[in-house]
């Protein structure tokens, strides 16, 4: 069925390798900052790795993504350098922001990555900024927003919905919904389906399941042609589930016993991955095992190196400011 | 020199750096106007005629109107601004920033520093300011203390038309976020433009008028009404020296604080609310600087600290004038005598 099957075995083995560094990175710092070693709010995106991977692997260096508080697995998506993240969430000088910036503010323009955003839904104004200069200078860029149930109600981003169309800007707007905004269900807080606001925009949108990087992939692949050819934005409403809290330190009693584990049994996305390439013998288990080997030995080193990098000193404090003052 | 209005002198440097550079596009609420209409697609210019003319020589795809919602067009001037072009987008009054400060304050203004000084956001906002249009509580406001307090930003207080081309000029080649105020009570103001673009740098305060005795420094149109009320103090033996920074940030601090030294005397007249205004930063400024050169305590001349009245009656005793300007120099001469005598 999904397109995706039909993606080369380079691209295969790139997407597996994505979502594998991204579920590894947030283990791993899911640890050091239970143990401590990790200052400031951290929102981990482990179970979500299908969303960000399949839409930014139709995405090169000239598209952008606006990203939100839960960013670290957009940003690998999209091909930020694990070292530097690792070293910005640790608050070091060497990271990715200087260490100015921390785990809610990666950025890498030079990938694209707009940002992570301390603040829900301010991304979509910023996209269709992005998307602006896009059509302005005639790059040939997409821009995508990817942005969480809770924010899915910002005006923010129902405003971003309406000035995306009548700009005819090409935006992807990727409502990624976990569930839960924060310790409130989406169920509850979110009125009407995300399909049908933005088809009362006159937007056309899916939902998609996002434990499946195939179907993501698929559905994604035509929205960023569409905005690609000029025919304006899209709508991917993507389902799935968070494995972590809200933030690390999230307790999550508004979850049930048990629910997430059942859903790391029943639909893990790295796990359906494997199994369909596996059964489509388009990969094999040892190469994929490989992967996981590298990416382990990768990130430890990523950590290792982060620990011991040097904090910013009283000299970093007043500069990146302005360019000029 | 050509005489020019202050609205004609914006105008003008818009269309003089829409021509230089490509990527400079204006967009806003009615910027053009009669978008979508089948009658005239240029009909406003913006509410007060600002940008009249723009569309026709540039056409739509870099004067865009857009829809009455401030959060995503601000927000995507930002984003745009982030990623290659050099936007001016119209906040039709400041009273809106009410709607949007986010993509502001939280957005434009700390893209540099929170990613580590590799964002270049050259985004300029115009914005309306001021009272006296009987525009009353939510389309009068100064508001430009706000944006002074945000590191990131930089705000620029034009007061005649050279000011506004200048500056503005400036502005658009300027490679951070600038909140750039016009007074709604200025556009008619005519005043000398040359004809060929110049830039005036931010963070150079100009002197306007200068004297022995007070200095008054005055933001936006109230230096106006400080080199009205120097004139005529003038007549009355009372020298001052009025200082005009242009923009709160930068702030030229080197000037003011030379020329109280000169003076040892200093009224501030700001258009703002009292608290935490303009105003006061320049007392603290000069006070912990440079206390022992002062010969009297240093004067306000403020609104007071309530919202902008709808009655004319009530506007008219809420705006600073030359008449409480005079006032308090004259006070702050007398504090000096005082002091002399004790």
């Amino acid at each position: 069925m999904a397109s995706g099957l039909q993606l080369s075995r380079a691209d295969l083995l790139e997407a597996y390798r994505r979502m594998r560094l991204i579920r590894e990175f947030e283990d791993r710092v899911h640890d050091e900052f239970a143990a401590g070693n990790i200052p400031g709010f951290v929102h981990l995106y482990a179970g979500e790795e299908a969303s960000g991977v399949g839409v930014c692997m139709h995405l090169t260096d000239r598209d952008t993504i606006a990203s939100t508080h839960r960013g670290h697995g957009h940003c690998i998506a999209k091909g930020v350098e694990p070292d530097g993240m690792m070293k910005e969430i640790f608050g070091k000088r060497d990271g990715v922001c200087g260490g100015k910036g921390g785990s809610m503010h990666i950025a890498d323009l030079s990938k694209g990555m707009l940002g992570a955003n301390g603040i829900v839904g301010a991304g979509g104004p910023l996209a269709c900024g992005a998307a602006l200069t896009a059509k302005t200078l005639k790059t040939g860029g997409v821009s995508v927003v990817f942005y969480g149930d809770g924010a899915s109600n910002q005006g923010a981003i129902l405003e971003s919905y309406n000035l995306a169309k009548i700009w005819n800007l090409p935006v992807l707007f990727v409502a990624e919904d976990n569930g839960y905004a924060e310790s409130t269900a989406s169920s509850w807080s979110v009125s009407g389906s995300q399909v049908k606001r933005a088809e009362g925009f006159s937007i056309p949108a899916r939902e998609v399941n996002g434990h499946d990087f195939f179907e993501v992939y698929e559905v994604a692949g035509e929205m960023v042609e569409r905005a690609r050819a000029g025919g304006g934005p899209s709508l991917l409403h993507v389902k799935l589930n968070r494995y972590y809290g809200h933030f690390e330190g999230d307790a999550q009693t508004y979850r049930m016993p048990g629910e997430v584990d059942r859903v790391k049994q029943a639909m893990d996305s790295l796990d359906i991955f494997r199994q369909r390439v596996v059964e489509a013998s388009l990969l094999k288990t040892d190469e994929l095992d490989g992967i996981d080997d590298s990416i382990r030995a990768e990130v430890a080193k990523v950590l290792v190196d982060a620990k011991a990098a040097a904090l910013p000193t009283e000299a970093d404090l007043m500069t990146d400011i302005y360019v000029s003052y | 020199m050509p005489k020019k209005s202050y609205r004609t002198a914006i105008n003008e440097a818009l269309r003089q750096e829409m021509e230089r550079d490509e990527r400079v596009i204006i967009m806003g609420e009615d910027i053009a106007g009669g978008m979508g209409t089948q009658a005239d697609n240029d009909a406003w210019g913006g509410p007060l005629g600002v940008t009249k003319g723009l569309k026709p020589l540039f056409g739509p795809d870099r004067v865009l109107d857009t829809h009455l919602a401030e959060i995503s067009f601000i927000g995507a001037a930002a984003g745009a601004a982030a990623t290659g072009l050099r936007p001016v987008a119209e906040l039709m009054f400041v009273d809106f920033m009410g709607v949007c400060f986010d993509q502001i304050f939280n957005q434009a203004a700390k893209f540099r520093y929170m990613f580590g000084g590799k964002a270049v956001t050259p985004l300029t906002i115009r914005t309306m300011y001021g009272a006296g249009f009987r525009a009353a509580s939510q389309h009068s406001q100064c508001l430009y203390p706000m944006f002074t307090h945000i590191p990131g930003l930089k705000v620029v207080l034009p007061s005649n038309p050279y000011e506004a081309k200048g500056l503005l000029i400036q502005a658009i080649r300027d490679d951070d976020p600038v909140i750039f105020f016009e007074h709604k009570a200025l556009y008619d103001m005519e005043g000398e433009v040359p004809d060929e673009a110049y830039a005036i740098p931010f963070g150079q305060a100009n002197v306007s008028r200068e004297g022995d005795d007070v200095t008054i420094v005055a933001f936006g149109r109230m230096v106006n009404l400080a080199n009205a009320a120097a004139d005529a103090l003038g007549k009355a033996g009372i020298s001052c020296t009025v200082v005009d920074p242009r923009t709160t940030s930068p702030l030229d601090t080197e000037t003011i604080l030379e020329t109280v030294e000169e003076t040892g005397r200093l009224v501030v007249v700001d258009e703002s609310h009292p608290r935490c205004s303009m105003a006061t930063d320049i007392v603290s400024l000069v006070t912990e600087n440079i206390f022992g050169a002062l010969k009297a305590a240093p004067k306000t001349v403020t609104s007071p600290h309530a919202p902008v009245p709808f009655s004319s009656a009530l506007e008219d005793l809420y705006i600073p004038s030359q008449a409480k300007i005079e006032a308090a120099v004259r006070a702050v001469m007398e504090g000096g005598q005082r002091k002399a005598a004790e």
